[in-house]
């Protein structure tokens, strides 16, 4: 759980760096060429095939615990015990639940296309690549997806804000001095990554 | 003080129970055990059943008192058993719900009464030195950091009482495990057998029908001595490696 845990969040880094090209006001050229790199590249091949595995992992590890962790909890209380840990790290199982559906979503809506739609070309210096901004530019001007990326990126960022602290405490890295800088940077993270992706589709509406 | 307990009761392991209602008069110096032997003795001379609730020492060291009141194990108050509360911690006319440790590996046998006998077996699996290490030492003739005694002695003063189990909402014992195993690892008498221990004693946990920990913390909060989750790190840590050394 925590190690495919924090390969996805590494990855979520690299993912973002990567939208954020879309930022740049430039018709989508540095964003295709990206686009382009990415589903060329070989060892990016191989390294996407292992994201899917461990996203895939991930999830089945998540739904075995959360099956196991329900059988062993017995009768519920009468009076809920509920205000000894956060909302997040006792849901870490329905969120990753909403964050997998809307992967499937996500990855048909863009990956589908991108590998398997027939997307039109665009050509940069004589290199045809596909245009992936043209469906992203598209999708983002309509307010109902907005919506739905934004709300699901604040199901990402709870999720995050348990699991980022947790895999390190999982893993046995519990120290006076380095637990309080990893639960900082957990905040931290959990915050800004997802609200760096959830500028892109806000940003869109608005101004493009 | 008059005070309205809701009270689970449950007459066998396999029988359906139910929360009753019952009025109680007590006065603030009592403990929340002593108020329930008042309701008993009413109980009693009204030719009632008395509530099955399970106590030993009375001074918060043995953990036999196992009560969530009102949603919080040990009840209200930070670090103290059931029978360190005391009814000055609740208000006059207060209506007060009194529940067993729920959990699927400690399964109920009467009222508020449930079996923790799955703890023993954990321990039974490998929480002991296997050799005689005999009298106590003399003072310093085993010399051990005064910071490493402190952190074993956190670890130590667990009463196996369970609260860390019926507050987690995986049902889970790895406060427990994780405090009785590094009790032992942190002294040279329990480093030998560290790694065997910290495998059978998982392996054990598990059998039992614990569940798994999520780190929600839940369990440090509602802990009566107030053992911290850096020693389910500790176990964690030392369970990766005892699986990755061990051949």
């Amino acid at each position: 759980m925590s190690l495919t845990g924090l390969f996805l969040i590494l990855f979520l880094v690299i993912h973002l760096i990567g939208n954020l090209q879309l930022l740049i006001d430039d018709g989508g050229r540095t964003f295709n060429e990206y686009a382009y790199l990415m589903t060329n590249n070989p060892l990016i091949k191989v390294i996407s095939y292992g994201n899917y595995f461990f996203i895939l992992l991930h999830a089945f590890q998540g739904i075995l615990l959360w099956r196991q962790n329900a059988s062993a909890k017995g009768q519920k209380y009468a009076v809920s015990t509920s205000n000894n840990a956060s909302w997040a790290s006792k849901n870490m199982g329905p969120l990753g639940l909403i964050i997998l559906a809307f992967i499937v979503l996500h990855m048909w809506q863009f990956w589908y296309q991108m590998k398997f739609g027939g997307l039109p070309t665009a050509t940069y210096d004589g290199l045809e690549v596909k245009n992936l901004y043209g469906p992203v530019s598209e999708a983002f001007s309509q307010l109902p997806f907005v919506i739905f990326y934004v709300v699901c990126m604040a199901f990402i960022a709870l999720h995050l804000s348990h699991g980022f602290q947790s895999a390190f405490q999982s893993l046995g890295l519990n120290h006076k001095k380095y637990t309080p800088a990893i639960k900082f940077l957990g905040t931290a993270y959990s915050i800004l990554v997802p609200l760096g992706f959830a500028i892109i589709p806000v940003f869109f509406f608005l101004f493009r | 003080m008059n005070l309205t307990l809701k009270v689970w009761r449950q007459k066998g392991a396999n029988v359906k129970g139910a929360l009753e209602t019952y009025q109680v008069k007590a006065n603030e110096h009592m403990s929340f055990l002593e108020m329930l032997d008042v309701l008993n003795e009413d109980l009693i001379s009204q030719g009632k059943e008395p509530v099955a609730f399970a106590h030993d020492c009375r001074e918060g060291i043995c953990g036999t008192c196992n009560l969530v009141i009102d949603g919080r194990p040990h009840g209200p108050q930070q670090g103290t058993t059931v029978c360190q509360l005391h009814m000055r911690a609740f208000k006059d006319g207060q209506t007060i719900v009194v529940e067993p440790w729920r959990a699927a590996a400690f399964p109920i046998i009467k009222d508020l009464v449930v079996d923790r006998s799955s703890f023993d077996a954990i321990i039974q699996a490998g929480g002991f030195i296997s050799v005689n290490t005999g009298q106590a030492q003399d003072g310093n003739a085993i010399p051990i950091e005064k910071d490493t005694a402190s952190l074993a002695f956190d670890a130590a003063t667990c009463i196996g009482c369970g609260a860390c189990v019926a507050a987690c909402p995986n049902g889970s014992a790895m406060l427990f495990t994780s405090a009785k195993v590094s009790h032992l690892a942190l002294m040279p008498q329990g480093k030998v057998e560290h790694e065997k221990r910290v495998q059978k004693m998982v392996a054990q946990m598990d059998l039992e029908g614990f569940g798994n920990c999520s780190n929600t913390g839940a369990c440090e909060v509602e802990c009566p001595k107030e053992i911290s989750i850096s020693n389910i790190a500790r176990l964690n840590r030392s369970y990766v490696g005892s699986v990755l050394s061990s051949d």
